[in-house]
């Protein structure tokens, strides 16, 4: 009993100088952040307010007047434009192939980099070399010298398979869209894997060599499951820079033939700089942002865990 | 007859150590190499299998190098050879359009460095301190801090452009360099504080702690223990974000036109409305890549860890 008292009379007096203590300590710990913080809050959620603000107003750049409240009709014309959900629709099947096409070709240019042969730091270095690119360059030479259907070096490669002056761009322009950002993304994925391959432990594969399994089983048995979180991670990177492609699409068939490459990005570009429409942008944007927060949810829970598995690593 | 052929070589490549694999696959392979000396064969064997997964991988290497070779090489030819059938291999290498790219990107480089280093300086300033707070003397909330930059990341800032253009409008930040340089920086900021956050995680705790019973507070602390031993971090966090903010074009198209239009607005400049231009557009194309391109080659062991965020050492 006596115990209980002293401790409850002497908690006031103990407790009260730590408390002040610990306020003081957790805001020196908390200033070196803040200004990080609140830049990234001023600078990255102010833009969606006011996004969000204009999708309930009427407001073009080319009219005069000014931002005139309008209810929910943007987002009605939103939700029938068949443009919107064309783009959308577009925006998925771009991501998911490029990513998945990336990640198939980034494991199988891993595995060829993981066994040692003479030059091999060159050849990785030509393979990483696409992603360095600056997009605007890739997709212009691509566009060009590439694949132009009179002169495009691509063209000329595929005479022998009975290829003659094929107009990639007017004919197969999403697939060519989409063939360039694989290009362009599978050194990322490569990168990624193949770092993952060469953390495996050593004696684990000797083990299963010695154990007599084959290449075909230890890749399934072993090289897989200690990659999944490393091609988990790939993936999702992946998608997060992916999904907002735009410089191919701008710079290689500016949407077309018809809207046939138009991306959500570059249908929300469009909205704004071709139809001045601030008002029908923003809804569209709203709408992204949401569609974009829920994937989102289901990625940073994916992240979560995958960078649990790396800090338990190491 | 081919096909089986070239899966058994494949097969037989990883299986040799094995020793049941081994006398599995000994009795038929014999045959065919019973000529050579005892030992002999298999290692034959073994040595040209590996030397034909390092020629395949050379192949695939330099096929998926192409692109870029054949831009640097189209940047060379005379505006004539560019655009023939069959395409020109051969010709006399110019340097006429390297000259007119140079007459002409001078103040497209210069916005184009001013937002590079400006916003990576700006993200390094402001990543230090708060990767400090998130790593080192973590802030209570440190994980749903690093959640919340990483959350931004994912936010789709075309989804804003209009308004963004309103903004910088009404600021009047349109068509400045500095409007780049804010909106780079926030681009990089969550990617930095993952990165930056990596290395201060590897500081030795001994380190911190003996600068802590010497008394250095928490600036010293910074600039005096962590920063030298995480500078090779830096640099490679720096690097990571200089290939971001160069090679970005969407902003730059919206909201500059000619005050601080950069290289890769230079690049769609280079393409005319009629006319011949293949040279002149590979040859601003390969300027506008090469620094980002030597930058990438030489930092190549840290692109892996900056492109993970530091999820991968």
């Amino acid at each position: 009993m006596a115990v209980v008292e002293t401790g409850a009379a002497a908690a006031p007096t103990v407790g009260v100088q730590p408390r002040r203590a610990s306020r003081r300590e957790g805001w020196q710990r908390r200033l070196p952040l803040l200004p990080a913080l609140i830049y990234t809050i001023v600078v990255t959620q102010i833009p969606f307010l006011v996004t969000l603000w204009y999708s309930f107003q009427d407001y073009f750049f080319d009219v005069p007047a000014p931002a005139r409240f309008d209810g929910l009709s943007n987002y009605k014309t939103v939700f029938t434009d068949p443009a919107f959900r064309g783009s959308l629709v577009r925006s998925v099947i771009m991501t998911v192939t490029a990513v998945i096409v990336a990640m198939i070709l980034g494991v199988a240019f891993a595995l060829l980099l993981d066994r040692k042969f003479p030059g091999r730091s060159i050849v990785r270095t030509l393979i990483i070399t696409p992603f360095l690119v600056m997009p605007a360059a890739a997709a212009l030479v691509w566009a060009g010298p590439m694949l132009d259907p009179n002169f495009g070096l691509l063209n000329y490669l595929l005479q022998p398979f009975g290829v003659h002056h094929v107009a990639w761009l007017s004919t197969h322009a999403l697939g060519s869209v989409i063939v360039v950002m694989i290009w362009q993304w599978t050194p990322f994925m490569t990168l990624i894997v193949l770092a993952g391959l060469q953390g495996q432990p050593a004696d684990t594969l000797e083990a299963a060599k010695v154990d007599g399994a084959g290449a075909f089983a230890t890749f399934r048995e072993l090289t897989m499951p200690h990659l999944r979180p490393y091609i988990e991670l790939g993936i999702l990177l992946g998608s997060i820079y992916l999904v907002n492609v735009f410089d191919q699409v701008r710079l290689m068939t500016n949407g077309g033939p018809g809207t046939s490459t138009t991306n959500l990005p570059f249908y929300l570009y469009e909205q704004v700089n071709d139809a001045f429409d601030v008002g029908g942008a923003a809804a569209a944007g709203v709408i992204t942002v949401i569609l974009t927060i829920i994937v989102a949810t289901f990625a940073l829970r994916m992240f979560a865990r995958v960078f649990q598995f790396e800090e338990a690593g190491s | 007859m081919t096909e089986p052929k070239g899966r058994g070589a494949a097969w037989t490549d990883e299986r040799g150590t094995s020793e049941e694999g081994r006398r599995r696959l000994k009795a038929p392979r014999r045959r065919e190499g019973s000529r050579a000396r005892e030992p002999g064969p298999r290692k034959l064997r073994d040595m040209s299998v590996k030397a034909g997964w390092g020629i395949f991988t050379w192949v695939v290497g330099i096929a998926f190098f192409l692109p870029v070779l054949w831009m640097v090489i189209t940047a060379f030819k005379p505006e004539s050879a560019a655009e023939t059938w069959p395409p020109r291999f051969v010709f006399s290498p110019t340097l006429a359009e390297f000259r007119l790219v140079f007459s002409g990107w001078g103040p497209y480089v210069t916005h184009s460095a001013i937002a590079t280093v400006g916003s990576t300086v700006l993200v390094l300033l402001l990543g230090v301190p708060a990767s400090y707070a998130l790593s080192v003397r973590p802030v209570k909330h440190w994980r749903d801090g690093l959640f919340f930059f990483i959350s931004t990341k994912m936010l789709p800032i075309v989804a804003a452009i209009g308004p963004l253009y309103v903004i910088a409008l009404k600021t009047h930040l349109l068509d400045s360099i500095w409007i780049l340089i804010i909106l780079y920086t926030a681009m990089n900021l969550p990617l930095a504080i993952w990165m930056i956050r990596s290395f201060m995680l590897e500081v030795p705790s001994e380190l911190l702690e003996a600068a802590r019973l010497d008394g250095a507070g928490r600036i010293r602390e910074i600039t005096g223990v962590i920063m030298p031993v995480i500078s090779p971090g830096l640099v490679s966090t720096a690097l990571i974000c200089v290939i971001f903010a160069w090679n970005e074009l969407f902003l730059a198209l919206n909201l500059t036109i000619t005050n601080a239009a950069t290289l890769p607005m230079f690049l769609i400049s280079s393409v005319p409305q009629e006319g011949l231009y293949i040279a002149h557009l590979s040859a601003a194309a390969t300027v506008a890549s090469v620094p980002v391109i030597a930058v990438g080659w030489i930092a190549q062991r840290s692109l892996v860890r900056g492109l993970s965020m530091g999820a991968i050492k």
